[in-house]
Formats: structure tokens, sequence, C-alpha cells
């Protein structure tokens, strides 16, 4: 290389382009615009719920609290009024969680073990089983709603936490174990006959070997059913009877039960608290989420 | 009692019959390869021997017990596959001995068998390494450990070296052979490359449409190859394949202006055929400058193709392309006009119509 500096006095390639360039300004601006337009909903939102009421009474929605309070907070948590009690959202929150614990467990339990047999046992029937399974996802949920109201009445249990949590356990089966048998079958088949070989049956391959194996799409499952879930307000209104309203109803109430003014500033802590849950999953995880939906498309 | 006797196997996947009617004998300690094109079924008999697939039909013996039916861990077989099939969550260790703890047996005993099996494979040093930090060779090496482990009678191998590259491949193809002759154990081992069946195999099964053309020694077969479908398989550069007709009692075969005195042909009763083919390997004609009638080819030079050692040399003769093998520095100049000897002992005839060996 000691000829090296002779051949480097001009630079070779293409002339570099200026950072900012007439597409550039308008697709950075483009971006911009939007995340302001998704932003500026949050930022109003935490504004003033750290304002008090004669704060927020005096107008000005854009300009940030002077005397920042962590009252609204603490009500709507504590003490907020739904119509009915008075004992804030935290009541919802505990119902939430209630609800979602054990329905994301068992859908994605059951909805695992169904698809690693789908994808590594086949039996007499079972892609006809999967089409059944496949078309149960694209049937609109409203479709379901009565006659699931028939079932749950019958089995007597109608307005307890258990009839929600059996219709999101049900209603998540479908993609989940279509999610699960796509990953499992994009495993190398080899695997699964290597483990017979060594005489791994059923369980064993799945515990030992799968599962292990499985901990991203485990991930991507239980992010979208504990988002799925903890969003819904729809089942939680109907299936779980007042006493056991999920966070989004409760937060419904206490927004929609005015005792005189508006406490804006309560209103929007409880929302605040409310999507925190699923919020703090998508940031947390959202490597995963994205990845989990990307693997539920592809492949057959 | 033979090690494995498989007999009249038979397996369909909905109509299509991908195994038809299969009978096998395998002996103890032989090493047999499975040869043939892709689709020929040799690895879905494999799969069949190893329990992974149910028969449709048959019957399944290894070391004389009836194993039609059992599961592929109770048949006495371990098995390597192409792409290694390590578990990657376990160490080397843990893959070793996975299977073993399955079967519950004693710790030391375990420890025992991964010890001996990394001796023997030199893998010593990686026991404790997951199969992600490894390369292919060494990934092939825990593979075959993990048969080794289980302590069985017969090893089946499913194409354990395509995944390699050609350096490796010929290493590990020796190294097999060594465990082979160390063991001693019998080997059915599934491959479509025919050098490494004809270097490690007792016997080569050549297949076809998921029936065995032919089951010999890999000499036998090279030699005399049954029929038209074994003599094109086998042997790199290709047979060359002439059609004509025997005449005189089966005592010449002639094609177009040459005929070819077939006195001392090692076979069956030639007989008078109007459609007969000759079979000629590259590397059993030679090029000579004068001709002998009977017995050489009248040819003129068109390209040849230098590959180190040996020159492939492309004649034209009754406007047939024909192939001969000859050392470099005795290459003929294009457009020569010479004579191809044949060495009828080494040459194949078929029947065209059955495409058997005559």
């Amino acid at each position: 290389m000691t000829n090296a500096a002779s051949f480097a006095t001009t630079p070779s390639g293409a002339k570099p382009k200026p950072f900012i360039t007439w597409e550039r300004f308008v697709v950075y601006a483009v971006l911009i615009v939007c995340a302001l337009f998704f932003l500026l909903p949050l930022y109003i939102m935490i504004m003033t719920s750290f304002k008090s009421m004669a704060e927020v009474q005096s107008g000005n929605i854009f300009v940030p609290t002077l005397h920042p309070t962590f009252d609204a907070w603490s009500k709507a948590w504590d003490s907020a009024c739904t119509g009915l009690y008075c004992e804030g959202i935290k009541v919802g929150f505990w119902n939430s969680v209630k609800i979602t614990v054990p329905s994301t467990i068992v859908s994605i339990a059951v909805a695992s073990v169904t698809g690693y047999s789908l994808a590594n046992w086949p039996f007499k029937f079972s892609e006809v089983f999967f089409t059944i399974l496949l078309l149960g996802s694209f049937i609109p949920y409203v479709v379901m709603i009565y006659p699931l109201v028939i079932i749950t009445r019958e089995l007597g249990i109608f307005s307890t936490l258990w009839a929600v949590i059996l219709v999101h356990t049900i209603f998540g089966l479908p993609i989940q174990t279509l999610l699960f048998r796509n990953y499992f079958a994009s495993l190398p088949q080899e695997l699964f006959k290597a483990a017979r070989v060594d005489g791994a049956g059923y369980w064993g391959i799945f515990f030992r070997i799968f599962v292990p194996m499985s901990v991203p799409i485990f991930t991507v499952s239980v992010i979208l059913q504990v988002t799925g879930i903890w969003n819904d307000f729809l089942f939680g209104v109907i299936y779980a009877g007042p006493t056991n309203y999920p966070m989004t109803v409760q937060l419904n109430n206490i927004v929609n039960s005015s005792m005189g003014g508006k406490a804006y500033n309560v209103d929007m802590a409880a929302t605040i608290l409310t999507g925190i849950v699923p919020l703090t999953i998508y940031f947390v995880s959202g490597k995963y989420f994205v990845r989990g939906i990307a693997a539920g498309a592809v492949k057959g | 009692m033979h090690s494995v006797s498989v007999q009249n196997l038979s397996l369909k996947f909905g109509a299509a019959e991908v195994l038809k009617n299969l009978n096998l004998d395998v002996e103890e300690g032989e090493f047999i390869v499975l040869l043939g094109p892709s689709g020929c079924g040799k690895s879905t008999l494999l799969n069949c021997l190893a329990g992974l697939l149910e028969l449709s039909e048959g019957q399944i013996h290894i070391k004389g017990k009836n194993v039609t039916w059992a599961e592929p861990s109770e048949r006495g077989i371990g098995m390597v596959f192409q792409s290694y099939a390590l578990y990657p969550q376990m160490t080397v260790r843990g893959n070793l001995s996975f299977g073993l703890k399955i079967a519950k047996l004693p710790k030391e005993e375990i420890e025992k068998r991964v010890q001996r099996a990394s001796e023997i494979l030199q893998i010593g040093p990686l026991l404790d390494r997951k199969p992600g930090a490894l390369s292919g060779g060494q990934r092939q090496r825990v593979a075959i450990g993990r048969a080794l482990v289980r302590d069985v009678d017969v090893f089946l191998f499913d194409e354990p070296l395509s995944n390699l590259d050609a350096k490796l491949r010929s290493e590990l193809r020796v190294e097999l052979k060594r465990l082979h002759n160390r063991l001693k154990n019998t080997m059915i081992y599934v491959t479509h490359d025919q050098i490494e069946a004809l270097t490690l195999a007792d016997r080569i099964a050549i297949m076809r449409g998921g029936i065995i053309q032919q089951l010999d020694a890999p000499q036998t077969i090279y030699n005399r190859p049954s029929n038209l479908f074994v003599a094109g398989f086998i042997g790199s550069p290709a047979m060359n394949f002439i059609k004509g007709t025997t005449v005189g009692g089966g005592k010449a075969f002639k094609f177009g202006d040459v005929t070819l005195n077939l006195v001392g042909y090692e076979g069956g009763a030639i007989m008078d055929r109007p459609k007969a083919i000759i079979g000629l390997r590259p590397e059993h004609l030679a090029i000579v400058d004068e001709a002998v009638p009977g017995l050489t080819i009248p040819a003129v030079v068109e390209i040849d193709e230098p590959m180190g050692a040996d020159s492939l040399v492309w004649l034209e003769a009754e406007g047939k392309q024909i192939s001969v093998r000859v050392p470099v520095e005795h290459r003929p100049v294009a457009g020569t006009k010479v004579h191809l000897k044949v060495d009828i002992a080494k040459s194949s005839l078929f029947d065209e119509t059955s495409e058997l060996r005559i």
C-alpha cells in the first residue's frame, strides 16, 4: 500500500447528496405532522391530569400546568364515581387482571397444544379441522354474542367473571392455534424425527424440545392476548355483570356519569391508568409484536 | 439371522405408491448404501426402517425381531439426519444424553457412554457448547454421537454429508468408513452422491420409482449393471450407449457400418436381437491409430475437456457422440481421424425393449 497516497488525490464514486433534499423534506414534514396528530391528545391528557379543576376551567388546554398535583390521579384510582359506587377505577383494574390472566393462560395453553398436534401429529381429517378453525376466526363476533349469552346462562355463569373468562378463552383460540401451528410447522421436521428416535413421546417432544425453542411465539401470543383482552369493552359489558366490569367499562362509566361539572382532570387520569397496561406492553415488546404479526402472516 | 430384513414392503401416500413390494436383507455388520435420484423412495425407505412412517403393507425385522409396528426408540436403531437435527437449546452433552435420560438409564451409565462417544468422535472439548457455536462438521459429529450413545444394532444415515462443503465431506467420509471398521455395526446409508456410495458401501442398492433396481457390491454394479438405468446412473462421466443389432447368432454387434466382435462378452445368451444397446464406459475405450476389424470404431475427434489428470475427449462415430477418457498428455487434436478400441469384456449389452442386461 505504499502508493496509496498517489491514488487518493480525488474522491471516486458519485457525489454525495446534501442531507436536506426536496424529497426528504416532504417525507419528514409529513411524518412530523402525523406524529403531532397522534401525540397531541396524549400531551393534553397528561397535562390536564396534573392540573387542578380551577386550572382546567381557566382554559388554555395547551399550556403546561403551573401547579402540578396528583389529586386527580388518586381520585381516579381510589374514589371516582361510576354512578353506582365511588371506589375509583381500581375495582375495574383488578377485575381486568382477574379476567386477563386466566383467559390468557388457558387460551395459550390449549392453542399451543392444538397447534402442535395439527403441525406434527396429523390425524384423520386434521386438515378439515384446521380449515374449520380458520373459518372460525373470520366470523364476526357479533353473530355469536346472543348464542353465548344463552350458553353462559344455561351453564349458570352469566354475569360472573367465569363467563367473560370463558368467552375470551374461546375467541382467542382460532387465531392463537393458527399462530402456533404455523410456528411449529416452520420448525425443522428432522428435529421432531430425531426426538422420536430418542424415545420422546407426544408430551416429551412438546415440553422438552418444542417449548424451549418457542419463546418468541409464546411472547407474541401473550402480547396479543393480554392487549386484546385488556382492551375489550363489549364482552366485559355483556357477560361480566356490574360488579365484575373490567377497567374499560369502568372507565366509560366514570367518564359518562357526571355529578355537577365534568371532572376533566380525573377523567384524563383514569383514561391514562387504563391505557397504561397495553401501552407498556407495546413499548417493552414492540419488536416481538411486529415479528408475531409477520409470523402469523407467512406460510400455510 | 439377518441384521435387517424387509419383506414385501409397500407404502402408499393416498393414490401414489412410493415403495412397491420391496425386499431387502442386510447382513450383520454390513454397510448398505441406498442410492438413487431424488424422489426414488430411498429416504422414505429409511424412514420406514426407523419407524417414522407407517407402512401400508409388509414387515420389517431387526435382529430377528418383528418391529413393523414398534416405536422408533424400541427398534434398536440410531439415526443421523442431513440437517443434523440437534436440539438447539441443549449443550452437546445434553444432546447426547437426551435419549438416555428418557430411557431412564442410571447417571453413571449415561456419563460413561457420553465419554466413550466423545472419545471416538473427538468431540470432548465441545461437550459444554451449544450446537449454535459449532461448525457444520462438528455438528454432524455430534449427530453421529447421538446415534452412537444409544448403543444400537443398526445405524441409519439420511444424506448425512450433503450439507457440508466438498472438502469436509471427503474428510468425514473417510472418518465414517473408519468408524464402521471400528464399530462393525450394521449401517444403512442414504445418498444421491455416487462417490459416497462407491467408496463406503459393502453393497449398493440402486433405487428408482420405489423399486430396488440392483443390489450388489460396488464393483459389480459398476462393471455389470443389471439394466439401462443403473448403467446410466452409475459412473461419471456417464456410460456411452449405442443402439444397434446383434447378428450372427449373437457373435457380433452391428451399428451403421461398424461391426464389433462379441466373443469374450461376459453375460447371458446374446442371440440375434433386432434392437440392442451396447454400453461402453469412457474409461474402457482407448484411442488407437490402426483399425482392427471387429475391435475398433472409426471416429473423428471433436472437442476435449481436460479435468486435471485425465481429459474427456468427445468424438463422433456414425453420427453418434462418444466420450473417451484419456490421460491428459495423450489428448488428440480436434479433427483427427482415429479409431476407438473396445474392451468387450468390460462392456455391457442391453435389450432395448426390456432395458435389461443381456
